[in-house]
C-alpha cells in the first residue's frame, strides 16, 4: 500500500530529536493497519495525533495517499475515519491544501453503508467552507461533478449535499453547470437518489438566485411532489416550505399552492402526516392571507383525516396554529373554526390523537382569554381528565402552569384530584413515575394546605412501592417539596413519617429512610439532621442486614459534611469504625470509603 | 437475599422481587392482547356509504353468447369495495361479492377459452380495484416478524379470493402474455410490489406466487422487476422491514457468464443483507442464493467471503452460528484453488469462533472438522492453517468453561497434529514465547502512544506560546 514503503524500521529507532520525524511512518501505519479491528479503530480516532507527529508535508505526501487506499475496512473504522478528516485541514497545512482531503473523503461519500457515506459528505460540507473560491472551481465541484455522474446510487445521493455548500462561491459558467446536474439528479432512475435530491431541494433553493427558484426550482418542486414513490413526494413538502419563504404572496398562489393542496389530499397517508408535521412551519412561511383561505380548511380536513396518525400529528400543531395567527383575528378563528374539531378530538377512538391533543390543548386557553377559556376549555380539560387513557390524563396534569396563569387552578382541582389519585394508584409504574414528576408543580400551584389535606398520604404511600424507580422518585420529590415549603414543613409533616419507617420490618422500606436522609439533610439544614436524623442513622449501624449496614455508611459519607465535628468526632467516628471491621466486604468498603472522604482516620 | 450481595444488587433485586406484583403488562401479555388486531385499507375508510349489491344470474345458467357478458358485468361488480372494518355493514352485498368471486375462480379454472381478449381489460381492473390499496400506518413500526403478530388484512374475505382469481388468470392455458402485457404494465408492478409493505403473511405469500409468475411470462418485464427489488432492497436499511421474498428461482435463471447486473445484485445486495435484523428468518434461502451464484461462477468466492467477513456478526451469537453454516455450505462447494485465496482471512475468523465463550458458536465451528472435504482442504494446505489456529485451540484446551467444546477441541487438535506432526510440536514448544512477543509488542504499542500524546501535549503548548508571545507582542506595540 502507498506510503508504507522502504521504512520498515521498529519503534526502536525513533530517535528523541522531537522533531516532526521523530516517527517513521511505517509503525504508525503499522497502528492503523492492525489486526485487531478495535486497535485500528482506537488509532484512526486519534489520526489527529499519527498526522501531527508526521508533520504536514508527510501527512499530505504519504498519510493521506495510504487513507485513500483504506476503504475496504469495516465501516465502523471507515466513519471514525471520515468524522476525523472533517478536521483535518490545519494537519495539511492550511486552507491552501485542504483539497488534499478531497480524494479519501470521495472515497468515502461512495460506500455503501449509509451512516459512513452521511459522515464522508459532512466532513466534505465543512471542508468546503475552507476552500478558496480558485481552490474549489478547481478540486471541488469537479469532485461534486464526479460523485454526481457515478454508476452507483451510492455516490449521486451523496452529490445531492453538495451542491448547495459550491453553489454560492462559483463561477456564473460552474453554477449554470451545477443546476444542470442537480436538476439531473431529481430526475434519477433510482428512488433512493430521487429521495436525496428532494431532501435537499429547500436548501439548495436557499442559495439561488431568486430568478433560477421561480423558473428551475419551482418545475423540480412540482415534478418530486408527483413522483410515483409517496417517500419521495413526502420529502418536497419538506422543501415547501423553503420554497415557499423565498417567493412573493403571488408567486406562491401560482407556484406552490397547486402543489401543496395536492399534498393535503394525497392518497398516502405519510404525506398526509408530512403536512400536518410541517403545518406551523408551513403556515409562517406562506402567511396570513393564504393561512386563512387555504390552510386552515386544510387543517380541518387533517384533524379528521381517516388515519390516527396524522390526525395526532395535526392536533399536535393546534397551539403553535393559534400562536401564528394574527393577534387581532386569533379568538375568532380558532372559536369558530378549529375549536369545533377539537371538541370532537377529545373523544376520538385513538389514544395516540386524543393524547396529542392533550399535550398542547392547554396553550390555546392564553390565546383565548379567561371567558372562553372557562365556557369552552374547561369542559374539555375535564373530559379529558377522566379519560381512560392514563398517558391523556397525564399530560393535561403536566400542562396546568398555561392554565394557571388564566384562570387559576382551583377550578379545576375538583376534578384533578382524582384523576391525580387515580394515576397515582395506576398498574403501570411508568404512570406512578410520570405523575410523581409533577408533584412539586401542583404542590407549588395548589398551595401547602391543599396539599397537606389531599396529597401528602399519596407522597409518603409511593415511598413504600414495590418498585424502587417510584421509591427513588419519591424520594427526590420529597426535597424537591421542602425546598418549596421551607424546613419547618418538612419537621412537622415529614420527617416524623420517614423515620419510623426505619423500624420497617421489611429491610428495603429500612433503606427507603436511609435515601430520604440523604435526599433530605441538605434541605432541613444542620439541626434537624443531627438532632432528629443522625441517631436514626447511627441506630442502624447494627442492621441485620448487610445492604443496610452499607447503605449507612453511605448516608453518613453524605450526611457527614452538614454535621459539626462534636458529632462527626463522638458519634459518627465510631459508628463508621465499627462497620469498618464488619464481615461482609461490602459494608467494610463503604464504611472505609466513608472515613477516607470526612478525613476520620 | 445473601448479605455478601454486591451493592448493585440491592435496587436490581427490589425490582425484580416487586415486578412480579407490579401490574405493568410484560411483552409478552401485550402480545397476547395484539393478537387480534386487524386492519382495512387506508383509503377507503373515507369513502361515504356503498351501494348495494344485486346478485346476477349464475354464469353457468347463461347461454355461451351471454356468459361472456355476464363475466364482465360480474366483473364490474366485483370492483366495489366493502368496509370490512365495520363488521355488520352491508353484510348481503359482501356475501354476494363473495360468492361472485368464487364463481370468478371456478369459471375461469374449469372452463376453456373464456379469457378472451376483450375480457383482459375487466379483469385487471377488477384485481387493481381490489388489491392495489394505501397501506395504512402500522401499529408496530419495529415490527419483528420473529416476535410479534402480524397485523392482519381486515378484507382478506374477498382480497384472498381476489388474488387466487389472479393466480388462476395468469395460469391458465389460455392466458396470453402478448395481451395482457399491455394491462400488466411496468405501473402495474410498481404497485404490486407496493403491496409487500402489508404485514399479513397470507398475502405475502400471494404476493410472491403472483410476482413470480409474471416474472416467469412476461419478459419484457423482467428486468424492470429486478431493477424494483434491488431499489427495495437497498433503500430498506433491513433493519425495519421484513424483506419481502428471495429472488432464488430468479437467480437459477440467469445464463452464464453472469452480467454485470447480476454480480452487482450480489455483492451490493444479497451480502449486505446478512445485516438484517430479521436474518434468522430468511437465512437459509438467502445462503442458498449466495451458494448458487458460487455455483454459476467461482470466482466469486472471494469476494462472497470476504464479505461476509466483513460483515461477521460482533454480538449476536444467533447468527454468527447462522454464518457459520453459510460457510461450510460454501466451503462444500468451494474449488481448492479459490480455498487458497481466502484461507488466511477465513480461517482467522474461524479461530475466533473456536474460541467464543459462547459454546454454540464453538461447537458450530469445531463441528467443521466433522466435514471430510473441509478436512481435506485443511490437510492440503496444513502449514497455513495450522500456525492460525494452533494458539486459539490449544487455550481453549485448556481454559473453556464447556466440557463438550473442550473434548471437541481434544480431537481437532489431535486429528491437526496427525496431519503435520513436526509442525504442531514446533508451534506447542514456540506457544509461551509466541505470547511473551505479543505481550513485548502490545508494551511496545503503548510505549508509542504515550510518546504520540507527549509530543501532541508539547505541540499545543508550543503553539499556546506562540499565540501568547504573539499576543504580548501586539499588547506591547499598542503600549509604545
Amino acid at each position: 500500500m502507498a506510503g508504507a514503503s522502504g521504512l520498515g524500521t521498529g519503534p526502536g529507532a525513533a530517535g528523541g530529536d522531537g522533531d516532526d520525524s521523530l516517527y517513521p511512518i511505517a509503525v504508525l501505519i503499522d497502528e492503523l493497519r492492525n489486526e485487531d479491528v478495535q486497535l485500528r479503530l482506537n488509532s484512526i480516532k486519534k489520526l489527529s495525533t499519527i498526522a501531527l507527529a508526521l508533520g504536514v508535508e508527510r501527512t499530505r505526501s504519504e498519510l493521506l495517499p495510504f487513507l485513500t487506499d483504506t476503504i475496504y475496512d469495516e465501516d465502523e473504522v471507515l466513519l471514525a475515519l471520515a468524522e476525523q478528516l472533517g478536521n483535518f485541514t490545519g494537519l495539511v497545512g492550511g486552507p491552501d491544501f485542504a483539497h488534499c482531503l478531497l480524494p479519501p473523503l470521495e472515497n468515502l461519500a461512495t460506500v455503501e453503508e449509509t451512516v459512513v457515506r452521511d459522515k464522508a459528505v459532512e466532513s466534505l460540507r465543512q471542508i468546503s467552507q475552507e476552500h478558496t473560491p480558485v481552490a474549489l472551481e478547481a478540486y471541488f465541484v469537479p469532485l461534486v461533478k464526479r460523485l454526481a455522474s457515478g454508476d452507483w446510487f451510492t455516490s449521486r445521493t451523496s452529490a445531492c449535499s453538495l451542491f448547495s455548500v459550491c453553489y454560492p462561491r462559483a463561477s456564473n459558467a460552474v453554477k449554470a453547470e451545477i443546476r444542470q446536474q442537480f436538476r439531473s439528479l431529481c430526475s434519477d432512475d433510482t428512488p433512493m437518489v430521487r429521495r436525496a435530491a428532494a431532501s435537499k431541494l429547500g436548501e439548495f433553493a436557499k442559495v439561488l438566485e431568486l430568478d433560477s427558484v421561480k423558473s428551475e426550482i419551482v418545475p423540480l418542486f412540482t415534478n418530486l411532489a408527483s413522483d410515483e414513490q409517496d417517500s419521495v413526494r413526502l420529502l418536497a413538502v419538506e422543501a415547501c416550505v423553503s420554497i415557499a419563504q423565498l417567493l412573493s404572496q403571488d408567486d406562491l398562489e401560482t407556484l406552490v399552492m397547486p402543489t401543496l393542496r395536492q399534498a393535503v389530499e394525497d392518497k398516502s397517508w405519510r404525506v398526509r402526516y408530512m403536512v400536518a408535521d410541517k403545518f406551523s412551519e408551513l403556515q409562517k412561511a406562506m402567511g396570513p392571507k393564504i393561512t386563512l383561505n387555504d390552510l386552515i380548511p386544510a387543517f380541518q380536513n387533517l384533524l379528521k383525516d381517516c388515519e390516527a396518525e396524522v390526525r395526532a400529528a395535526a392536533a399536535h400543531k393546534v397551539k403553535e396554529l393559534g400562536e401564528n395567527l394574527p393577534i387581532e383575528d386569533r379568538e375568532t378563528i380558532i372559536m369558530n373554526q378549529i375549536l369545533p374539531y377539537i371538541k370532537e378530538l377529545v373523544s376520538d377512538t385513538n389514544p395516540h390523537v386524543k393524547s396529542a391533543l392533550a399535550s398542547v390543548i392547554m396553550g390555546l386557553s392564553t390565546i383565548l382569554g379567561k371567558e372562553n377559556t372557562i365556557e369552552h376549555l374547561l369542559p374539555l380539560f375535564l373530559a379529558q381528565l377522566k379519560d381512560e387513557c392514563p398517558e391523556v390524563r397525564l399530560n393535561i396534569i403536566s400542562n396546568l402552569d398555561c392554565v394557571n396563569e388564566v384562570i387559576g387552578i382551583r377550578q379545576l382541582s375538583q376534578s384533578l384530584l382524582p384523576a391525580i389519585v387515580e394515576l397515582a394508584e395506576d398498574a403501570k409504574w411508568r404512570v406512578r413515575l410520570a405523575i410523581i414528576e409533577y408533584m412539586p408543580l401542583l404542590a407549588g400551584q395548589l398551595g401547602v394546605e391543599f396539599f397537606d389535606e389531599k396529597l401528602n398520604s399519596l407522597c409518603m404511600a409511593w415511598l413504600v412501592d414495590h418498585v424502587y424507580a417510584i421509591r427513588e422518585a419519591a424520594t427526590n420529590n420529597l426535597m424537591k417539596l421542602v425546598q418549596k415549603f421551607g424546613t419547618e414543613w418538612a419537621q412537622n409533616t415529614i420527617v416524623p413519617k420517614v423515620l419510623v419507617m426505619a423500624n420497617d420490618p421489611n429491610y428495603l422500606h429500612r433503606m427507603t429512610t436511609l435515601f430520604c436522609i440523604n435526599a433530605l439533610s441538605e434541605a432541613c439544614g444542620q439541626e434537624i439532621t443531627t438532632k432528629q436524623m443522625l441517631p436514626i442513622v447511627l441506630k442502624m449501624a447494627g442492621d441485620q442486614v448487610a445492604n443496610v449496614r452499607f447503605n449507612v455508611a453511605k448516608s453518613l459519607q453524605k450526611i457527614g459534611p452538614i454535621l459539626d465535628t462534636n458529632a462527626l468526632q463522638g458519634e459518627v467516628k465510631p459508628v463508621l469504625q465499627k462497620l469498618g471491621q464488619d464481615e461482609d466486604m461490602d459494608v467494610k468498603y463503604f464504611a472505609q470509603e466513608a472515613i477516607s472522604v470526612l478525613a476520620l482516620a | 437475599m445473601s448479605s455478601s450481595s454486591p451493592p448493585a444488587g440491592a435496587a436490581s433485586a427490589a425490582i425484580s422481587a416487586s415486578e412480579k406484583v407490579d401490574g405493568f403488562t410484560r411483552k409478552s401479555v401485550r402480545k397476547a392482547q395484539r393478537q387480534k388486531r386487524s386492519q382495512g385499507s387506508s383509503q377507503f375508510r373515507s369513502q361515504g356509504s356503498q351501494a348495494e349489491l344485486h346478485p346476477l344470474p349464475q354464469l353457468k345458467d347463461a347461454t355461451s353468447n351471454e356468459q361472456q357478458d355476464l363475466f364482465c358485468q360480474k366483473l364490474q361488480q366485483c370492483c366495489i369495495l366493502f368496509d370490512f372494518m365495520d363488521s355488520v355493514s352491508d353484510l348481503k352485498s359482501k356475501e354476494i361479492k363473495r360468492a361472485t368471486l368464487n364463481e370468478l375462480v371456478e369459471y375461469v379454472s374449469t372452463n376453456r377459452g373464456v379469457i378472451v381478449e376483450s375480457a383482459y381489460s375487466d379483469i385487471v381492473k377488477m384485481i387493481s380495484a381490489n388489491i392495489f390499496r394505501t397501506l395504512p400506518p402500522s401499529d408496530n413500526p419495529d415490527f419483528d416478524p420473529e416476535e410479534d403478530e402480524p397485523t392482519l388484512e381486515a378484507s382478506w374475505p374477498h382480497i384472498q379470493l381476489v388474488y387466487e382469481f389472479f393466480l388462476r388468470f395468469l395460469e391458465s392455458p389460455d392466458f396470453q402474455p402478448s395481451i395482457a402485457k399491455r394491462y400488466i404494465d411496468q405501473k402495474f408492478v410498481q404497485q404490486l410490489l407496493e403491496l409487500f409493505d402489508s404485514e399479513d403473511p397470507r398475502e405475502r405469500d400471494f404476493l410472491k406466487t403472483v410476482l413470480h409468475r409474471i416474472y416467469g411470462k412476461f419478459l419484457g418485464l423482467r428486468a424492470f422487476i429486478r431493477k424494483q427489488i434491488n431499489n427495495i432492497f437497498l433503500s430498506s436499511n433491513y433493519l425495519t422491514l421484513p424483506l419481502p421474498f428471495f429472488p432464488s428461482s430468479i437467480i437459477n435463471g440467469f445464463a452464464l457468464p453472469l452480467k454485470a447486473e447480476h454480480k452487482q445484485f450480489l455483492m451490493k445486495v444479497l451480502i449486505p443483507m446478512h445485516t438484517a435484523k430479521g436474518l434468522a428468518l430468511f437465512h437459509a434461502q438467502l445462503a442458498y442464493c449466495v451458494v448458487q451464484f458460487l455455483e454459476k461462477d467461482t470466482t466469486l468466492t472471494e469476494p462472497v467471503i470476504r464479505g461476509l467477513l466483513k460483515f461477521w456478526p460482533k454480538t449476536c451469537s444467533q447468527k454468527e452460528v447462522m454464518f457459520l453454516g453459510e460457510i461450510e455450505e460454501i466451503l462444500d462447494v468451494i474449488e481448492p484453488t479459490q480455498f487458497k485465496k481466502i484461507e488466511e482471512p477465513l480461517f482467522k475468523q474461524i479461530s475466533k469462533c473456536v474460541s467464543s465463550s459462547h459454546f454454540q458458536v464453538a461447537e458450530r465451528a469445531l463441528y467443521f472438522w466433522n466435514n471430510e472435504y473441509i478436512l481435506s482442504l485443511i490437510e492440503e494446505n496444513i502449514d497455513k492453517i495450522l500456525p492460525i489456529m494452533f494458539a486459539s485451540l490449544y487455550k481453549i484446551s485448556k481454559e473453556h468453561w464447556n466440557p463438550t467444546i473442550v473434548a471437541l477441541v481434544y480431537n481437532v487438535l489431535k486429528t491437526l497434529m496427525e496431519m503435520n506432526g513436526k509442525l504442531f510440536d514446533d508451534l506447542t514448544s514456540s506457544y509461551k514465547a509466541e505470547r511473551q512477543r505479543e505481550k513485548k509488542k502490545e508494551l511496545e504499542r503503548e510505549e508509542l502512544w504515550k510518546k504520540l500524546e507527549e509530543l501532541k501535549l508539547k505541540k499545543a503548548l508550543e503553539k499556546q506560546n506562540s499565540a501568547y508571545n504573539m499576543h504580548s507582542i501586539l499588547s506591547n506595540t499598542s503600549a509604545e
